[in-house]
Parts: C-alpha cells; sequence; structure tokens
C-alpha cells in the first residue's frame, strides 16, 4: 500500500449525479481490477473508498456517484486540485478463473471495476460480455466505453426506458447468455439474484462501510462460510461460494 | 548519542513513547508491509477476548465532524490465538513493546485472559480494557465503578508478573476515583481514555448509522477531553500514565506529556493515515528543538 498524491485530470458528469474522474500522477501505477483506492477529502475525517475502473500509463479512472455530502464536494471540485490516496487496496478480481466465456454483470456504478476486468479478460484472450442494469436511461454509464472495446453488451432498466425491462437476470435469460465464469458488482440483492439464477462459479464484488480501508480497523467485516472477512483487505471480491447470501 | 525520545514506562525502556492504540493498528502484522513497525515505541495490539468473536453487524463505522464512531464489537481470534500465533508472530519481526489488550466479560474472564498472557514471552506489558460490560452485574460496564474497577485490576494482578495498565472508559462522572481505585488495586499504570459513547442519524433513511446504534467516538475531536482526564489522573495518581484519545500530529503527543502521559497513544488518526506514526515521530526533533525541549522524558507533567 502506497501513499501518493494525484491530481484531478478531468472531472465531469457522465450520467445522473454520477462522474467520471481522471486522476494524475507522475508514475505508472499498478492496479489490478476489482482493487480500490481511497482518497483523503479535504475536511472529511475518513477517506472514501473507490474502485478502479481503469489505469492510464500515469493515472487512474474512477467513477463515483453523489451519495452523500463527500462526494457532493467531490463533485465541485476542478482540474488540476491535489488528492491523496491511498492504493492499491483490496483483493483483485481473478481474471485466471474464466476458462473461455465470462459474463461480467454490473449493477449501477458496479459497472465501473468490471471495464478493466474486461480489458484484462481480452488481453488474455478470453471472451467477455457486458450486463449492465440500471433503474433509468439517464443512470446509463459505461456501456459506450464496453462497445469501444468490442465488448458485447446487454442493458436492462427498470423501467424499461433501454433495453430489457427488469433486471440483470431478466436480460441474461432474455438473452439466453452463456458462459463458463461471471464476475459480479452492485447491489448485495442483484447479486444474490444472479448468484441463484446462475449454476456458474463466479466472483461477486461486496461493499461495507470502510474505517481504515486496508486491513487493520476490522470496521467492514463480514462473515462467510470461511470464517469472518474483512472486506477492504481479504475482499472486497469473494467466489460466491464462500458468500453467505 | 542519547536518544531524545527515549522514555521509561514503570521500568519498560521504550525508544520513543509512541503507541497505536488498540483497535486501531489491528495485531501489528496487517501493517509489516506498510510501514516499518519498528519506528515504534510499542504496539497495543487488537482486544482480545477469551472466545474469538465476530463483533457487531454491519455498519459498524460513521463518519463524524473531526473525528468517528466505530462498533466493532472486539472482533478477535480469542486469546489462545493471540498468545500462540499473533504475538509470537509480531515479535518475529518487531523490537519495540508488545502490549497485550486485554478484556472481559467477567473478574473471571480478566483473569483467565491475562493469566494466559502473562505466560506468553512475547507480550511486555497488558492493557486492561474495562469498558467492557459486566454480564453477571446487569451489564455495566467495570469502568464505571470504581470497586468494580478495582476488582479486575485485584485479579489480573494475582495472576501476572508483567506490568498491568487498566484502561479506562471516560463515560464517567469522575475519572479520577475510578483511576485511584485501580492504582490502589496494584495497578501499574492507567491508559486513559477509550472511546465515548456517540451516536448517528442517517437523516434521509431515518436510522442510526450504525447498526448497533450507538458507538465509541474518536478522533481529533475529543483530544481536550482526553488531555484534560490524563491531566487529573496524572496528578492524582503516582502510576504512569498513557495518554490516549484525538492524537493526531506531534504538537498532540507533546501536550499530552505535558499533562502527565509518559507514553502516548494513537487511535483514529492510524485509519486515516496508516503513516500517522512514523510522520509524528520524524516532525518531533525539530518541534523540540523550537520548543527547547532537550528529552521528552524531561516534560512528562511539567504542566
Amino acid at each position: 500500500m502506497l501513499k501518493k498524491i494525484f491530481h484531478i485530470g478531468s472531472n465531469s458528469p457522465v450520467a445522473h449525479d454520477t462522474f467520471r474522474l481522471v486522476l494524475e500522477t507522475d508514475a505508472s501505477v499498478t492496479v489490478r481490477s476489482g482493487q480500490f483506492v481511497d482518497i483523503a477529502l479535504p475536511g472529511r475525517y475518513l477517506r472514501r473508498p473507490i474502485s478502479v475502473s481503469d489505469v492510464l500509463p500515469r493515472g487512474l479512472v474512477l467513477y463515483y456517484k453523489i451519495v452523500g455530502e463527500g462526494t457532493r464536494e467531490m463533485a465541485a471540485m476542478t482540474p488540476g486540485t491535489a488528492l491523496e490516496l491511498l492504493l492499491p487496496l483490496g483483493s483483485g478480481f481473478g481474471p485466471e478463473k474464466c476458462r473461455e466465456k465470462a459474463l461480467l454483470v454490473g449493477g449501477g456504478l458496479g459497472a465501473a471495476p468490471l471495464y478493466l476486468l474486461a480489458r484484462e479478460l481480452l488481453q488474455a484472450g478470453k471472451h467477455p460480455t457486458a450486463v449492465l442494469g440500471f433503474n433509468r436511461a439517464d443512470e446509463i454509464c459505461l456501456a459506450e466505453e464496453f462497445r469501444a472495446l468490442g465488448v458485447p453488451v446487454h442493458v436492462a432498466t427498470l423501467d424499461g426506458s433501454v433495453g430489457t425491462k427488469g433486471f440483470v437476470t431478466d436480460a441474461i435469460a432474455a438473452e439466453k447468455l452463456q458462459a463458463d465464469f461471471f464476475y459480479s458488482c452492485g447491489p448485495l440483492p442483484m447479486m444474490k439474484a444472479l448468484c441463484a439464477a446462475l449454476d456458474i462459479p463466479g466472483q461477486v464484488s461486496l461493499e461495507e462501510r470502510m474505517g481504515c480501508g486496508a486491513g487493520f480497523c476490522y470496521g467492514c467485516s463480514v462473515q462467510t462460510l470461511e470464517g469472518p472477512r474483512r472486506v477492504c483487505a481479504d475482499g472486497p471480491v469473494f467466489d460466491k461460494e464462500v458468500v453467505l447470501w | 548519542m542519547v536518544n531524545r525520545l527515549a522514555v521509561n514506562l514503570c521500568g519498560i525502556p521504550m525508544q520513543n513513547p509512541l503507541v497505536p492504540a488498540s483497535g486501531s493498528f489491528g495485531f501489528g502484522l496487517e501493517l509489516a508491509d506498510t510501514l516499518d513497525l519498528n519506528l515504534l515505541g510499542g504496539i497495543s495490539l487488537k482486544g482480545t477476548t477469551r472466545e474469538a468473536r465476530f463483533g457487531n453487524p454491519t455498519p459498524r463505522i460513521a463518519e463524524c465532524t473531526a473525528g468517528m464512531i466505530n462498533s466493532v464489537g472486539l472482533q478477535n481470534p480469542g486469546i489462545e490465538v493471540l498468545v500462540s500465533e499473533k504475538a509470537p508472530a509480531l515479535r518475529r519481526i518487531y523490537r519495540g513493546v508488545i502490549i497485550a489488550n486485554i478484556s472481559g466479560y467477567s473478574v473471571e474472564e480478566y483473569a483467565f485472559n491475562c493469566g494466559r498472557a502473562d505466560a506468553c514471552p512475547d507480550i511486555d506489558l497488558l492493557e486492561v480494557n474495562i469498558s467492557c460490560p459486566n454480564v453477571h452485574g446487569g451489564g455495566m460496564a467495570f469502568g464505571t465503578e470504581p470497586k468494580l474497577a478495582a476488582a479486575v485490576t485485584r485479579a489480573v494482578k494475582e495472576v501476572t508478573e508483567k506490568p498491568v495498565f487498566i484502561k479506562l472508559s471516560p463515560n464517567v462522572t469522575d475519572i479520577v476515583s475510578i483511576a485511584k481505585a485501580c492504582e490502589d488495586a496494584g495497578a501499574d499504570g492507567i491508559t486513559l481514555v477509550n472511546t465515548f459513547l456517540g451516536m448517528r442519524i442517517d437523516i434521509a433513511r431515518r436510522q442510526p448509522v450504525i447498526a448497533n446504534k450507538m458507538g465509541g467516538f474518536s478522533g481529533a475531536a475529543i483530544f481536550p477531553i482526553a488531555l484534560r482526564m490524563v491531566y487529573q489522573v496524572a496528578h492524582a495518581c503516582r502510576i504512569p500514565v498513557m495518554g490516549c484519545g484525538g492524537v493526531q500530529r506531534a504538537e498532540d503527543v507533546i501536550e499530552m506529556m505535558m499533562a502527565g502521559a509518559t507514553a502516548v497513544q494513537v487511535g483514529a488518526e492510524n485509519l486515516r493515515n496508516p503513516m500517522a506514526c512514523p510522520e509524528m515521530l520524524e516532525a518531533l526533533p525539530e518541534l523540540m528543538d523550537r520548543l527547547g525541549i532537550k528529552c521528552l522524558q524531561d516534560i512528562i507533567g511539567v504542566v
């Protein structure tokens, strides 16, 4: 884990209350898909853990949603602003666990870490397909970015305004999507339904309110089949079989 | 050359007074790759109970202005894992003072845990957390009643040769009476303070942020209160004090020591900045020069 200063390259809205944040630094950074950074915000006591969506030659791409006062302040930050990050944090996804065809299932901003995973899978010669679920059309993000990689994208919206009406599980059923492994990040009920619907092995990225973000305060522990695990350090990515749904 | 930062804590030499507080630094091992542990004067390990505990349901962290609430609820692997795995593993990589933080839900459990820790050669000092509820006494915390605090102190002193520090809860009317009861019962030192009982509400969801509703408030905001309590206890007792509460910079370390602390613990700040202790240690010599302080040992309780 490193403590490092980044500068905002850009911080632009891409969907309803959703921002794409490009952070630049003076050297290359090593982050795997599913890992996250912990950002110190001026005047806020705890850091904000945010998953990494892409790694640039000298920077990172993150997506975040305005969910409280801290992220609202982030949304007002301008290019050039310095931010102190701890990184890389957490375990990543295991792209090697997929033999050939992978389903990348994102709910809302859960799509963000799956983008870097898609790049890793493509690099390994595997075939990812993205299934992205949103509430409404104006929340859709990252779909075009996946398509630009050449990844097939299926969208589900709860109100039916775009793609399949309903949940990601409805889109998977409607399109009869096949894979040997799945990766998911999104709301817990969505991932629970997904694990019940798919009889292939998979990994899920969990979320929990964190203290230190680096495995020593034990604030974000969850019970698993293998005993207590820290979401920040043992996860956030877990095999679906060990999660106590 | 004289080490200007060195202090002596009831006979135990420390290369400096800085100690990550229990619960804010795991078992030290979790941070071995992040910083040089051997820079630290001591490490107070995660609070340990007789049996393994998962702790409270999540969310168990809430952010506050200049602080945070935690309701981790003593998640720990149990005393046997502490003495047979965690402490020996830390000793292999760490030369400073290893402090076992002991919890219990009855006087008997405190004594049992301290007896087990006493038998572990890798543990240098016991810090007994008496903020736990007494399950045989209606759930009132041991640390809120001088007689109960003294009973725990006497029971653990009987089973160990190692120095015993009693860690006090600040959620009391008269902290000095509790500290003096511990001193009279044979405590070798006092750590204070533990966290303040606090609460936050999510106004959009109309629910407490913490699953357990309440938790322990710590961080920069509590510094003046912790400092006041350290001052009161250090001046009322003859035994040494480890000052704890809201310390986040080198100036705070000096202030705690001037108030009477022999060692200074750093808690919540580690969660915001895992390098907090090494950064404070780096800043101390220049600050001491500016303040005309030759050695830290000289300023303990000067105010």
